[in-house]
């Protein structure tokens, strides 16, 4: 805990203020601070106290607990082959094949997602900070993106199902003979995922920009630079730190959301493409992700392979923290407690 | 018209560039409600208010949702979703409830009593709680705690006593309640750190040099203070909570059936099935156009409660600008 030093505000009459504490003294103060026993405290406070402490403990505890516990049986039933195989369907766990093309068919539906979602947030943020008239407008969006946030995932899904189910959007996705689109493919899903990584990589978009000081974009000016120009060559540029953090946490949301792919991806098994364009066909295919390939091997859905579902959860859970770590590198010198909440997509 | 692409933007074309592309997000919203409205109407209108009360078995309605065909009459339509909603209000109260206590007194352990030692490795751990997709927690549900507490916490008479009634396996309102409350922890304490952060040091300290001891200062002036902050972080994370559907779709037992908090310890074992896990376990079956209906009804029902909860956490959030704090 910081010292704030206190200027001498020394006025006539009034016997002088002490100095601004020195390091030194700082030293005191916490020896100090250990000799303050917990045990003269009131009993109300002693409760507190240790309600305190078992609640801190019982936290790391979950999280400690949890990752063992996945990292034990990953280990104990991911194989090299379950990765390189493609799922069959098969009542006998050892038969059912491996997980191949659910984990291709999250890292495509991420990397959909993101290359939506990213510039999309990084305009909104930069026109509501940078431009930001009529302010009406900008309050709207800010609120609007805030209530984005505020959705639950499930909802999205089924307004994606009706949206894309329109005519218009057809070349989107699988259309039947009779003329009735489909509405479920890689591109759909992405599109509505793309809605759930906005708000990340707005928020901290805007956290960065707003970060920047005004003398900045003022040297800039005076440089002779448009407006334009500035946020194109001096305020983006710095704000890369923000964007790929933002980016890496609304990653991180799309890789581990179900309710999107139940819904609007059809969570077959195997990537399943439509159409004759090599390429095209599987964006417009319907396919599954580890979260559901999770979702249907557990005991809720149809699979019932308890072993596989733990070999995807762990593979999905070190790519979660593959790109937790990925923030903590970017960020790390930014962070202030390391719990600022557009870190952990609330805001 | 490439040429003039190539050339430097001007500031108002740029303006009105990234402008329309943030209204995007504004048209986002308004499709949303427009089009998940036009489709819940039916159900709406064949059932009147009644869509809120209970009638009859919810899973039976549902059920000949599925069976009633291409062009269901109004029968098909019936639907009291009152068993969905009570259950769906119940996860979300006592979660809630359970993660504000947690998370209170987490993030005062964090901010000001916590050995830099422990604080370093609390924090890695609450971003990565917050990180974990739902579906690993429903797994750890489902497969861990679940059979757990359907072999050793419900006792064989518990059992046999609602057998007429419910099957209790172990999934259901207790299980599903501490995941959720895992779940949303994280965020509170996200909040609530921010909270206790953004009030200036010297309030705590003034009481601290009136003598009272380090926990007392905290309680009863940061955390006093952070009220708004703290209140706001919990109503976001109600939001979360309120639109957790493939969680709850695995550990809670997946029944239309409204627990009694008369029925003492047993309540806790109940299994039940909120609307957003409804959704989730129907989809397969959108094409029955009495089923989409119902279904886009339950959407637009937990459209309505996150938002108003989001228009509540910005009311609550209001008293903090007045001391001039961040968020």
């Amino acid at each position: 805990m910081a010292v704030p030093t206190r200027p001498s505000t020394q006025s006539a009459g009034l016997p002088p203020l002490p100095p601004p504490r020195s390091p030194g003294k700082k030293r005191e103060a916490k020896k100090r601070r250990v000799n303050e026993s917990v045990s003269t405290w009131r009993l109300t406070d002693r409760i507190g106290y240790v309600i305190m402490w078992a609640a801190g403990l019982t936290i790391c505890a979950i999280g400690v607990g949890i990752v063992a516990f996945m990292a034990f049986k990953g280990v104990q039933y991911l194989r090299p082959q379950l990765i390189f195989s493609h799922p069959t369907v098969d009542v006998d766990q050892s038969a059912s094949g491996g997980f191949l093309d659910p984990l291709l068919g999250t890292l495509l539906i991420t990397l959909i997602g993101i290359i939506i979602a990213t510039p999309i947030a990084i305009a909104a943020a930069t026109w509501i900070v940078e431009y930001g008239r009529p302010t009406w407008l900008a309050r709207l969006i800010d609120s609007g993106i805030e209530i984005i946030a505020g959705t639950p995932d499930i909802v999205i899904a089924l307004f994606g199902l009706v949206l894309f189910q329109q005519g218009i959007f057809s070349w989107m996705s699988f259309t039947a003979e009779g003329g009735a689109v489909f509405g479920r493919s890689f591109l759909t899903a992405g599109a509505m995922m793309s809605l759930i990584a906005l708000p990340m990589v707005f928020a901290n978009t805007r956290e960065g920009l707003q970060a920047i000081p005004a003398h900045v974009r003022e040297a800039s000016y005076a440089l002779g630079k448009t407006k334009a120009a500035t946020i194109r060559r001096v305020l983006l540029p710095s704000v890369k730190a923000n964007i790929s953090t933002g980016a890496a946490l609304g990653m991180g949301r799309i890789a581990g959301d179900t309710a999107i792919i139940v819904v609007l991806l059809g969570a077959s098994l195997r990537l399943d493409p439509s159409g004759s364009v090599p390429g095209l066909n599987v964006l417009k295919g319907t396919g599954g992700t580890l979260t559901s390939y999770v979702y249907n091997n557990s005991p809720a859905g149809e699979g019932n392979a308890a072993e596989k579902a733990y070999a995807a959860a762990f593979v999905l859970l070190l790519i979660i923290i593959a790109l937790n770590f990925g923030v903590d590198l970017i960020a790390r010198s930014s962070a202030k407690t390391g719990l600022e909440t557009s870190r952990l997509g609330a805001r | 018209m490439l040429d003039r692409l190539r050339e430097p933007w001007t500031d108002k074309r740029a303006g009105l560039m990234l402008g329309a592309l943030a209204c995007f997000v504004l048209a986002a919203i308004v499709f949303m409600l427009v089009f998940v409205a036009i489709k819940a109407w039916p159900s709406f209108q064949h059932n009147g208010l009644s869509w809120f009360s209970a009638k009859g078995n919810v899973d039976q309605q549902l059920d000949a949702m599925v069976n009633s065909g291409p062009n269901p009459s109004s029968a098909d339509y019936q639907l009291g979703a009152w068993p969905l909603i009570y259950a769906t209000l119940l996860t979300t109260g006592l979660a809630t409830l359970l993660a504000l206590f947690f998370s209170l007194f987490s993030a005062i352990f964090i901010v000001e009593f916590a050995p830099e030692r422990i604080r370093r490795l609390i924090v890695p751990i609450v971003r990565l709680l917050a990180a974990v997709p739902s579906v690993i927690y429903g797994l750890i549900g489902i497969l861990v705690l679940a059979p757990f507490v359907g072999s050793s916490l419900i006792s064989e008479s518990q059992k046999s006593d609602v057998q007429f009634v419910i099957p209790l396996t172990g999934t259901g309102l207790g299980v599903a309640v501490i995941v959720l409350a895992v779940m949303i922890t994280p965020i509170m304490i996200a909040f609530t750190v921010d909270g206790l952060h953004s009030i200036p040091t010297a309030w705590r300290e003034g009481a601290l040099a009136l003598g009272v001891n380090r926990w007392r200062a905290m309680w009863s002036v940061t955390v006093r203070a952070a009220r708004p902050a703290i209140i706001a972080g919990v109503v976001l994370a109600t939001a979360r909570a309120l639109g957790e559907a493939i969680m709850i779709s695995m550990v809670a037992g997946s029944k239309g059936f409204s627990p009694n908090p008369l029925d003492g310890l047993t309540f806790l074992f109940e299994p039940l099935r909120t609307l957003a896990a409804t959704v989730v376990e129907d989809a397969e079956s959108i094409n029955a156009p009495s089923m989409q209906a119902s279904l886009y009804a339950m959407a637009l029902v937990l459209l309505a409660g996150s938002f108003f909860l989001s228009l509540g956490s910005w009311i609550i959030k209001q008293p903090l600008k007045k001391y001039g704090t961040r968020s």
